[in-house]
């Protein structure tokens, strides 16, 4: 079969892919060499490694950020499989809804939805005035990482859901039925059969929340106040923000790449193992 | 309950969407028989074999293993397997994963599993194909691994759910004489669901006829064929002349305005009947021998014979002759006592 999808390379077919060539050195490969620059030399322009070996003084916000980034992925994932699940399983119009419901706030501004958590959780927010007339509270939400965490989750649960849910949609029922026939519970199924064929989706589904989340700094901004800054927050202020020095900001991106390159390798390897272990129950 | 019966259904009621899809059911399957469900699509047949397999539950009725009931056994409790339409391989394991994934779950030591693994690809005849992946099978290949993941279990019974469809005519022929000579060499009981009426009377021990969520009949594939309960089974069990027809008395019908002798008893004197007669009972002579006549509309030939349409007394008749007559002329028809088969009308039984 591969064999025959063999695309002939004709000068017709390289002419075709010039357009693209050229847009990705334009817009991916010269920011990338001038990120890289930047993060090299110091605003008079001369080379230095001054502003990478900076980032270590960093290195607490580094660690909060991917850990609250993986908090975060972990329960998208774990709310987000038996969700995509029992949606993949249902009838055609029921489906249908369901995905148009999970898709629905996300048609709203980002900034409004996150503003909304903000009078959710604040001090005289609405959940500690209902906790008030119950007598309880006033809870500490707003300014925690808890109140990160959740931001996160919020926003970021479709990305984890709608990668998972068009790999389930693929997974036949009577393959389940197969291995139910065959002695399977439903451990035995998930672990088996249900795990190794929606793996490619959780690989998806991971990259696609963790990345956003580790980089975010709007949400970190609003729900954690200043107290949980992250790599995010830290690079804006470098270009943005009184502490501004594009060069040490350019360092961090590299950094923060480097470290979800870091991140996702050592997943994609945890996966790909999971795969091929998903047969031993 | 029936003697010796290995799995037995007791008025088994199914609805399915608000649709009452089985109307109760009563079946006692026997142990090591070759039992088939045939019956046109959305008769029934596959639900009945989902209810054994325990992939449906009954509204009504039960289901007996052994001579215990079963109805609240999960289907991965149940001491049969099955062979799905589709054949719902598992694509992410390769041909030997496949077949050892029912071994595993049921701990089978690992120098056993590879014996038994090695045994079942060579009854399937796909030794060397152990490391293969799915997708790289044809379909006939991919039907063999089904079996062989079913059969590896040593069940009871194997449930298979019209297998066969996928193949074309020549793999189908081949594939039905390898199951008949694999069940008969395990000793498993094989209840199989087709809609391919050749295919049931070619494999099946005992054919059961299924309409619209009721067993019409229940017989060995001559009983069937040749003593069909009403014009239904007749004429989906093969090819048949379905006449009107009145019974004079018994032993003597009248169709197509001719009186024939036959050997129904046991009707109402001038009551209206189904009269079938099967193409090839029907023998061309020439018209002054016959005792119907008609004229050939048109000829077909089939291999081993010549399929004729015939116009005469107000009937088109399809005759199965190893002569060949030009359309145009005219022929005699004579039918033996024997070869007419009397029916109640199926309205009537309503």
């Amino acid at each position: 079969m591969k064999n025959e999808a063999v695309i002939r390379r004709s000068g017709a077919t390289q002419v075709l892919a010039l357009p693209y060539v050229a847009w990705m050195c334009i817009f991916i490969i010269v920011p990338l060499a001038l990120v890289a620059y930047f993060a090299f030399t110091t605003s008079e322009g001369a080379w230095t490694l001054d502003n990478v070996s900076r980032v270590g003084e960093f290195s607490p916000i580094l660690i909060r950020s991917v850990w609250l980034a993986a908090v975060s992925t972990v329960i998208c994932l774990v709310v987000g499989y038996p969700l995509a699940y029992i949606i993949s399983r249902a009838t055609g119009s029921r489906q249908r809804t369901m995905v148009m419901l999970i898709m629905l706030p996300m048609w709203m501004n980002f900034l409004l939805r996150t503003y909304a958590w903000m009078t959710l959780l604040e001090k005289n927010g609405i959940i500690n005035r209902l906790l008030g007339m119950a007598g309880l509270g006033p809870l500490q939400m707003i300014n925690t990482p808890g109140a990160v965490v959740l931001g996160m989750v919020y926003n970021y649960l479709p990305f984890m859901l709608l990668p998972l849910y068009s790999i389930m949609t693929k997974i036949d029922n009577t393959t389940l039925e197969a291995a139910q026939d065959l002695g399977a519970n439903w451990r035995q199924i998930f672990t088996g059969i249900l795990l190794p064929l929606s793996a490619p989706g959780i690989k998806t589904g991971v990259t696609m929340v963790f990345v956003p989340a580790v980089s975010t700094f709007i949400i970190s901004r609003m729900l954690g106040g200043g107290g949980q800054l992250l790599i995010g927050d830290l690079i804006d202020l470098q270009f943005l923000g009184n502490a501004y020095n594009p060069n040490l900001g350019s360092a961090i991106s590299l950094v923060l790449m480097v470290i979800i390159l870091l991140c996702m390798s050592i997943f994609n390897q945890f996966g790909s193992e999971e795969e091929m272990e998903g047969i031993l129950l | 309950m029936e003697e010796n019966a290995i799995i037995s259904l007791k008025g088994i009621v199914v609805d399915y969407g608000g649709e009452r899809v089985l109307k109760g059911i009563d079946l006692a399957i026997h142990d090591k028989e070759f039992v088939t469900f045939l019956g046109p699509s959305g008769c029934g047949k596959t639900t009945t074999l989902r209810i054994i397999g325990g992939f449906v539950d009954a509204l009504e009725g039960d289901v007996f293993f052994d001579g215990k009931r079963i109805n609240d056994v999960p289907p991965h409790k149940r001491p049969v397997n099955t062979v799905f339409q589709k054949y719902a391989l598992f694509p992410h394991l390769n041909v030997y994963e496949n077949i050892e994934f029912g071994l595993k779950i049921h701990k089978v030591p690992e120098p056993d599993r590879k014996s038994r693994i090695r045994d079942m690809l060579a009854l399937v005849g796909l030794t060397g194909y152990e490391t293969r992946h799915i997708t790289q099978l044809s379909g006939g290949q991919q039907q063999r691994v089904a079996i062989a993941r079913a059969l590896v279990n040593h069940p009871r019974v194997l449930l298979l759910d019209e297998p066969l469809g996928a193949l074309d005519l020549k793999l189908r022929k081949e594939m039905q004489i390898e199951l008949k000579r694999i069940q008969q060499s395990m000793e498993i009981t094989f209840v199989y669901v087709t809609h391919d009426q050749e295919e049931a009377l070619t494999m099946s021990d005992r054919v059961v006829v299924m309409k619209d969520g009721n067993i019409l009949q229940t017989g060995t594939p001559e009983d069937i064929y040749n003593e069909p309960v009403n014009a239904f089974v007749a004429d989906f069990i093969g090819e048949s002349n379905i006449l009107d027809g009145i019974m004079r008395s018994d032993f003597v019908a009248e169709f197509a305005g001719v009186v024939f002798d036959c050997v129904d008893k046991g009707f109402g004197q001038n009551q209206r009947v189904d009269v079938v007669i099967r193409p090839e009972d029907i023998k061309v002579v020439p018209p002054s021998e016959g005792k119907l006549r008609g004229i050939v509309e048109s000829i077909t030939f089939k291999g081993v014979h010549y399929e004729m349409t015939v116009e005469g007394h107000g009937y088109k008749w399809l005759i199965h002759s190893t002569l060949a007559e030009e359309p145009g002329t005219e022929i005699g028809m004579n039918i033996l006592p024997n070869d007419i088969h009397i029916m109640r009308r199926t309205e009537d039984e309503q």
